[in-house]
């Protein structure tokens, strides 16, 4: 009768909380990094499986640039109060008060600063020896070659060269004076997976994943949000641009600083219509991601410089 | 179909330089609409670069910058594909440069493996190496893809030298289930759609291939083990204990021990986020709760009480050197083994493995990429099962304490048997002729009254020894007796000697227990020697699951007159026969050290015939072997009708 057959999801399920319970129990102070996403909110529920019916026994830490859209900032606070999770903020404060912007200091340095920066300079402060990060293979062509334990130097550098063999799930934790590991868990779900566990296990999402008449302007082809076009300052209202502003529908497929994400053309209001969209889709989920267009191996330029 | 109930498949993709694995992969993607049109474009963009007039399809695996410079692949790429049937994840591994670390990473999580030829040359040596390498990684399902026959005009010749020059080599090796299929990556023959430029070929394309091969039975559903990864106490009242079922089934109620403690309880609850469940089975992440306080942390294996793995502090495992600092016999290395880290010291190198030749070499180190078989002490007991048996408690890594780096990867066989060496030693110095029987050290050997050679002129055929070895109802009986019925029919003198009937009286004294078995395949060896001595084909049919013990019975007999016969069976269908319900009751724990239950069995790493009774029927395998006597020069071609 038992045929001991575990769907798919239950067996990524069980692939990730394998991975976090070894870094619980290896590493000395380990922090999820929290980016207050889709599939941080998977990861999040993934840890509180793992645990249960304890709590998960490390902070969760916000890398936070100050251009994250406002709903986020509300979903953060709101989501951390309620399943009662300890939350750490890290903003890079000296660059934020310079003024660094994309638009103005060129999306690579802007997010050199603003995100690996101040994360190499948060897991220092906090004495960090690993991280969990969301990535998955599936999102990036370089993130597709990355092991699941990713060993980083004292300047949390990635050496794709010079990986760890990674057989079975013998994951090696040993790591030298100074190195860090990122960990992520979430390696081999694909954007599919993140969704249909979402709804299967009905886990909160920040709205704006939900589609809605917006303010944009088209660049590109790509619908950037009209508070994206101010310097900074989502207030600033429509003045700050030339440019020509239309309202669509649309939601945001992946999210990340509002002058870096753009929108996507879409009527989905609801769990069941995104996994509709996202199982046609006919273009990658960080199409609309502006820091990955930037050359050819852009991520794996960042991931060898720090980045999650 | 619900989508999270598909079923996974991960499989390995593995070639030479240019034998157009890039394309193939990318060609799968491709037709089952795996790539976006931003990535497609992004693609289209490099190649015009390049100055290829087509998008490249290698271009979308080639992840890294130094990849695409040189358009080779450095690492392990993952990708991700679905049809209606199905999920994939793909581990493409390089095919050249530190093609072993990077193969044992990507198959060790790996269903299936499919190795990509090229049809224009033919069965490289790279080709062999990544067969080898899978089948010491026990990849279950292989695929063997003819590639580019668009290239050799889709000329059937070309695939059947391919198909016939790999079986070759693939017969030596401890793959079972081979399937070939020609295809064209560039031109999409046979890769999701059936070629109609193959009309002589009717097999599957490679999609539905992957999509049907059937490899939940390859799981380990009998032998329980949670290797405790962390605690969990969030409050006086509760006391759980979180790990992986790595192998096998768990239900509220079974009597465990924990190891290496050995405190008994009782399973009190399986508990999960979304509530106890009332069983739990591989490859589940759970919470176990006991029926009483005893001691257990992380590293511990909580098990069956009735089905124990192995314990000890010395093994013999095939390692596969990782590192570019060579193998030390001298140095300690750290080696993890489930949630277990111990001090382990390599005590001695048994052989390399010379990967192109299949030949064993001696050697004093092992250095990056190199493979072969050693002999590990470690600090404190393990507790394992050979790695053919489980998986995930045979495997280990080894670390290097100084630099940290994963330097090794292990696959256990067995605790070497010291004893057994030293007699096999002695024995092996009177081999084929004498006997130093170590507890009468002052008889003499004198030849026998009438020689071999004389009474098989009379017979007039030569003597030989067929040793079939195998799982309980894995079919060597059945085998054994048509096999003995064919030749006598044909006036052949033979014996067959048989396990059970030898148990009921020269043998009647002995049991199960590892030294016993030993005996008893000692026994059974010298009895056949006597046969064999006596001109007789003597057919032999004994689970002798250990290789040491068939080791000592091969060395009694000249190279020339003894066949080691492995009877292959997956252990699922051996318990699914179950002749005389002895699995019955080894499951039940009314038998212990059974073999395949409670005890391991070691295949052959070397048979001189390998059949598959779950494939093959009885009457073509006795056909394939009386084929081989009379290859063999032992009967004469005309004797049989």
């Amino acid at each position: 009768m038992n045929s001991y057959r575990l769907s798919y999801l239950k067996n990524l399920e069980s692939e990730s909380i394998h991975i976090m319970r070894e870094v619980a129990a290896e590493f000395r102070n380990p922090v999820m990094l929290y980016s207050v996403g889709k599939d941080s909110s998977v990861m999040v529920r993934l840890a509180q499986k793992a645990f249960y019916p304890g709590k998960f026994p490390f902070p969760l830490m916000h890398i936070d640039t100050g251009y994250k859209f406002p709903e986020m900032y509300a979903f953060r606070e709101e989501f951390c109060r309620q399943i009662g999770a300890e939350l750490i903020v890290e903003r890079n404060e000296h660059w934020i008060a310079q003024g660094c912007h994309p638009l103005k200091s060129g999306v690579d340095k802007c997010c050199s600063y603003l995100k690996t920066g101040a994360l190499l300079d948060a897991m220092r402060k906090h004495r960090f020896d690993a991280a969990f990060g969301g990535a998955r293979r599936e999102e990036e062509k370089s993130r597709a070659k990355e092991r699941i334990f990713s060993v980083r130097d004292p300047f949390g550098q990635w050496d794709p060269k010079n990986q760890r063999p990674e057989p079975w799930d013998l994951y090696n934790t040993r790591i030298n004076e100074g190195e860090t590991v990122r960990i992520f868990p979430l390696s081999n779900w694909t954007e599919q997976d993140i969704w249909e566990y979402i709804k299967q296990e009905k886990i909160p999402i920040v709205p704006i994943y939900f589609a809605r008449e917006r303010d944009v302007v088209v660049r590109n082809g790509i619908l950037i949000p009209l508070a994206a076009c101010s310097y900074g300052d989502p207030k600033a209202g429509k003045n700050a641009t030339a440019e020509e502003i239309t309202r669509v529908i649309c939601r945001f497929r992946s999210l990340g600083c509002i002058p870096c994400t753009g929108a996507i053309a879409s009527t989905a209001t609801t769990i069941d219509e995104i996994i509709g969209e996202v199982r046609a889709a006919r273009k990658s989920e960080r199409e609309n991601r502006v820091i990955d267009l930037t050359s050819d191996s852009s991520m794996e330029q960042k991931k060898k410089e720090g980045y999650f | 179909m619900q989508y999270g109930e598909k079923s996974l498949l991960r499989f390995t993709t593995t070639g030479s330089v240019d034998d157009g694995k890039s394309t193939l992969i990318g060609r799968l993607l491709y037709e089952t609409k795996s790539i976006y049109e931003d990535q497609y474009a992004a693609i289209e963009k490099i190649s015009q670069r390049k100055g290829f007039k087509e998008a490249d399809l290698a271009y979308l695996l080639d992840g890294l910058a130094a990849e695409r410079e040189q358009g080779i692949t450095i690492d392990v790429a993952h990708r991700y594909f679905e049809t209606p049937k199905r999920k994939f994840i793909i581990m493409d591994t390089p095919g050249h440069l530190q093609y072993t670390r990077n193969m044992v990473t990507g198959a060790s999580h790996a269903d299936c493996a499919v190795i990509i030829i090229d049809a224009r040359n033919g069965v490289l040596t790279q080709s062999k190496r990544h067969g080898f390498i899978l089948s010491l990684l026990q990849i279950p399902h292989l695929i063997v893809a003819v590639n580019k026959m668009d290239l050799v005009d889709y000329q059937e010749d070309s695939y059947a030298a391919i198909v016939e020059a790999y079986q070759d080599y693939s017969q030596k090796l401890d793959i079972h289930d081979v399937t070939f299929i020609p295809v064209s990556a560039l031109k999409g023959d046979n890769v999701v759609e059936k070629s109609g430029k193959m009309p002589w070929y009717d097999g599957p394309t490679l999609l539905y291939c992957l999509e049907n091969i059937h490899v939940a039975a390859d799981r380990n559903l009998v032998d329980f083990r949670f290797p405790v990864q962390y605690v969990i106490r969030p409050h006086q009242d509760f006391r759980g204990f979180a790990g992986k079922i790595v192998s096998g089934t768990i239900v509220p109620g079974e009597k465990i021990v924990v190891l290496p403690s050995g405190n008994r309880a009782v399973i009190k609850s399986i508990t999960t986020y979304d509530g106890d469940l009332p069983e739990a089975f591989v490859p589940q992440s759970v919470v176990l709760t006991l029926d009483r306080e005893i001691d257990v942390s992380r590293g511990d294996m909580i098990v069956r009480e009735k089905n124990l793995p192995q314990a000890g502090n010395s093994l013999e495992a095939i390692i596969c050197w990782m590192d570019e600092t060579a193998l030390s016999t001298t140095k300690s290395y750290i080696l993890k083994q489930t949630t277990r880290h111990v001090r382990a010291l390599i005590k001695k190198i048994v052989y390399k493995i010379e990967i192109d030749t299949l030949h064993r070499m001696p050697a004093d180190t092992f250095l990056l990429n190199e493979i072969g078989r050693v002999e590990i002490s470690v600090a404190t007991p393990i507790f394992y099962d050979p790695y053919r048996i489980n998986h995930a408690t045979g495997s280990f890594i080894l670390i290097d304490p100084l630099t940290n780096n994963t330097v090794a990867a292990g696959m256990i066989r067995n605790a070497p048997r010291n004893i057994r060496c030293e007699i096999s030693a002695v024995r092996a110095e009177g081999a084929g002729t004498g006997n130093a029987a170590s507890k009468s050290p002052d008889t003499v050997w004198s030849d026998w009254n009438i020689p071999r050679e004389t009474r098989e002129r009379q017979n007039g055929h030569h003597a030989a020894v067929f040793w079939f070895t195998g799982y309980s109802g894995a079919g060597k009986t059945t085998i054994g007796k048509l096999l003995e019925r064919r030749l006598f029919d044909a006036g052949y003198r033979t014996m067959l000697l048989d396990g059970d009937q030898l148990r009921h009286g020269l043998c009647g004294d002995l049991g199960f227990s590892v030294r016993d078995r030993q005996e008893n395949i000692r026994r059974a060896g010298e009895v056949a020697k006597l046969f064999f001595e006596a001109g007789h084909i003597v057919i032999c049919t004994f689970i002798s699951p250990f290789a040491r013990d068939r080791q000592f019975v091969r060395s009694l007999f000249p190279k020339t007159g003894f066949f080691e016969i492995y009877v292959n069976c997956s252990l699922e269908t051996c318990i699914k026969r179950d002749p005389h319900g002895l699995y019955k009751k080894a499951l039940a724990g009314e038998i212990s050290e059974f073999t395949g239950v409670s005890s391991p069995y070691e295949e052959p790493p070397d048979p001189e015939v390998v059949v598959e009774t779950e494939i093959q029927s009885v009457a073509n395998i006795v056909d394939m072997l009386l084929g081989r006597l009379i290859r063999e020069n032992i009967i004469r071609e005309d004797a049989l009708v």
